[in-house]
């Protein structure tokens, strides 16, 4: 057989065994956490508050950090998607193509892109405390905010910057304004937006080490923007980290949790997006 | 000075609102639904100098655009054709580093004076691009989009121009059924008669086409041209090609560019049979292209 034969059976091969190697980690990551979690998990796992103190609770549940993480996952993406979707309208239909302003926006948000969260955990604690503020379910919800703001802008700006220019052109050759155009092409790039704000979605969810400093935790549901909040990733992290057999438990519950609302949010995406995508050209 | 939120929005209001005729599949191209008093309008351009990143596109061009008829620009590849299509309506403005000195005079608005409301002029200039672009909507919005933007809220008027603008490209009987599926699912030909409609559908007095037919089969495009013919009895159409044998069969009026400048201009007949400029004749006899 000649030896380009074989380099071509060869790499199927390896591209094969590290795409069956992906779908090996996540059954083993679910079969890892549910396992652990299943026991743990129960009605009263998910709709009760916690009985004891946090470290060494038997009782009860996790609703405290379910409601917080929903809360905050909830309005910091909210807050992110206004903040970045004008952004990238101007980047892209505002701006000329190839400007230097937009190059060095690009440059500004894939730096903020790269900073790890726990340097965006410690840059809000050192201005909360500055200004004299405790943790709290605000702080939690606007660390969060600057978290994923650059992955909005990242993600929508690649699908914006492919817009056809024959279609922005033949929306102003019609006579509409900028604003209006903008109008038009939301719909090209509906599916981008929708794409990110599941990614935004996933990261805000799952980061602990932003929230840490920020929202704090607790065993209620916060009442107010002043009240520090718990989120589920912290559930796990403080009840892993405990030497009781059942805490660790909970915590493979919460994680659990975290996992099932994440795949849940994906599909919704994955329906939304469909279903976005129609008029797509 | 134009105040951009001041700026006239169409009256949809008076034409003839002629169902019944519609209904028979009737289409006669000075059928108007707004009432803008057109006087008959020109385009004409002076001294226009277009520089994009410090290369000069177009040299000192002056030309007029004749009224109901069909202009076809020729010339060799990058001979600034498109610029100058493009100038007209002030769409390279999108692009860095574009310097534009002269004037594009739209029934005597310059298009280029500082703080002039560019919409308006816009609305008055369809555009045809090469490859076509229908907005991501259905087959009715695509139509019914310019008229509401300019104003055109009522369901029922809104039905009757977009039937009537599809029928005039002949796209009325392919699509009625499937008005509100998306237009991206139609074949390239039938995309560019859309675009075309969704023109027309805003009543503008040019038509801009930039080498509107090169994508298309020969059929689609034949359609397209056979069109054109039909519209040139209201509309100023401006066509740049690249097919010789086109401008031959549907140009009344030739523009002939060469290097960013205009070589020569005339009457088709004129240009074609007794070329006054030795570049002229040289392109015509196919010696470069």
């Amino acid at each position: 057989m000649k030896l380009k034969f074989i380099e071509e059976k060869l790499m199927k091969g390896v591209m094969l065994l590290t795409t069956l190697l992906v779908f090996l980690f996540v059954g083993s990551i679910l079969y890892t956490i549910v396992r652990n979690g299943w026991a743990a998990m129960s009605w009263e796992m998910i709709s009760s508050l916690p009985g004891g103190g946090f470290y060494i609770g038997k009782e009860g549940g996790l609703l405290n950090a379910i409601v917080g993480s929903l809360y905050i996952v909830g309005a910091s993406t909210v807050l992110g998607l206004a903040v970045s979707i004008p952004v990238v309208f101007y980047l892209n239909v505002y701006l000329k193509k190839n400007s230097k302003r937009a190059a060095w926006a690009r440059l500004a948000y894939d730096v903020l892109f790269g900073i790890p969260s726990i340097v965006y955990g410690a840059f809000a604690f050192t201005i909360m405390i500055s200004l004299g503020l405790k943790t709290s379910l605000g702080g939690g919800i606007i660390v969060i905010t600057l978290l994923i703001i650059p992955i909005f802008i990242r993600t929508m700006d690649e699908i914006a910057r492919e817009l056809p220019q024959d279609m922005l052109n033949a929306s102003y050759s019609l006579g509409s304004t900028r604003f209006e155009t903008i109008k038009v092409v939301i719909r090209q790039i509906a599916p981008g937006i929708a794409t990110a704000t599941l990614l935004s979605i996933g990261r805000a969810i799952g980061d602990a080490a932003a929230v840490l400093f920020t929202a704090g935790y607790t065993d209620s549901i916060p009442t107010s923007l002043g009240q520090p909040a718990a989120t589920l990733p912290l559930a796990v992290f403080f009840q892993l980290s405990s030497p009781i057999p059942e805490v660790q438990e909970r915590a493979y519950a919460a994680a659990l949790m975290l996992t099932v609302i994440v795949l849940v949010l994906s599909l919704l995406g994955r329906i939304i997006t469909n279903r976005f995508s129609k008029n797509k050209i | 000075m134009n105040i951009p939120f001041l700026s006239k929005k169409l009256k949809w209001t008076a034409a003839e609102w002629n169902e019944t005729e519609l209904k028979k599949g009737f289409f006669r191209p000075n059928q108007k639904f707004c009432t803008e008093e057109s006087s008959r309008s020109n385009i004409r351009v002076e001294h226009l100098n277009v520089s994009i990143q410090g290369n000069r596109i177009l040299k000192d061009v002056s030309t007029e655009i004749p009224d109901r008829k069909i202009t076809c620009i020729i010339g060799p590849s990058g001979c600034g054709k498109s610029t100058l299509l493009k100038s007209l309506n002030r769409l390279q403005e999108h692009t860095e580093g574009v310097e534009v000195t002269g004037k594009v005079l739209v029934d005597e608005e310059d298009l280029y004076a500082p703080g002039v409301e560019i919409t308006h002029i816009r609305r008055k200039i369809g555009l045809l691009s090469q490859r076509p672009c229908p907005l991501p909507m259905s087959i009715y919005d695509n139509v019914a989009y310019g008229c509401r933007i300019h104003g055109l809220r009522n369901r029922k008027k809104l039905n009757l121009v977009v039937r009537h603008y599809l029928q005039a490209v002949g796209l009325w009987e392919e699509v009625k059924d499937r008005l509100h599926s998306p237009a991206g699912r139609m074949s390239i030909g039938q995309q560019q008669r859309l675009c075309l409609a969704r023109g027309l559908a805003v009543e503008p007095q040019f038509i801009l086409a930039d080498e509107a037919t090169s994508a298309l089969d020969p059929i689609s495009s034949r359609t397209i041209e056979d069109l054109f013919l039909k519209l040139k009895e209201e509309y100023a159409i401006v066509l740049v090609t690249h097919t010789l044998r086109q401008a031959l069969r549907i140009a009344d009026y030739v523009i002939f560019m060469y290097m960013g400048e205009i070589i020569e201009a005339g009457p088709a007949e004129q240009i074609f049979k007794n070329p006054q400029q030795e570049l002229t004749q040289k392109y015509l006899q196919g010696v470069f292209s």
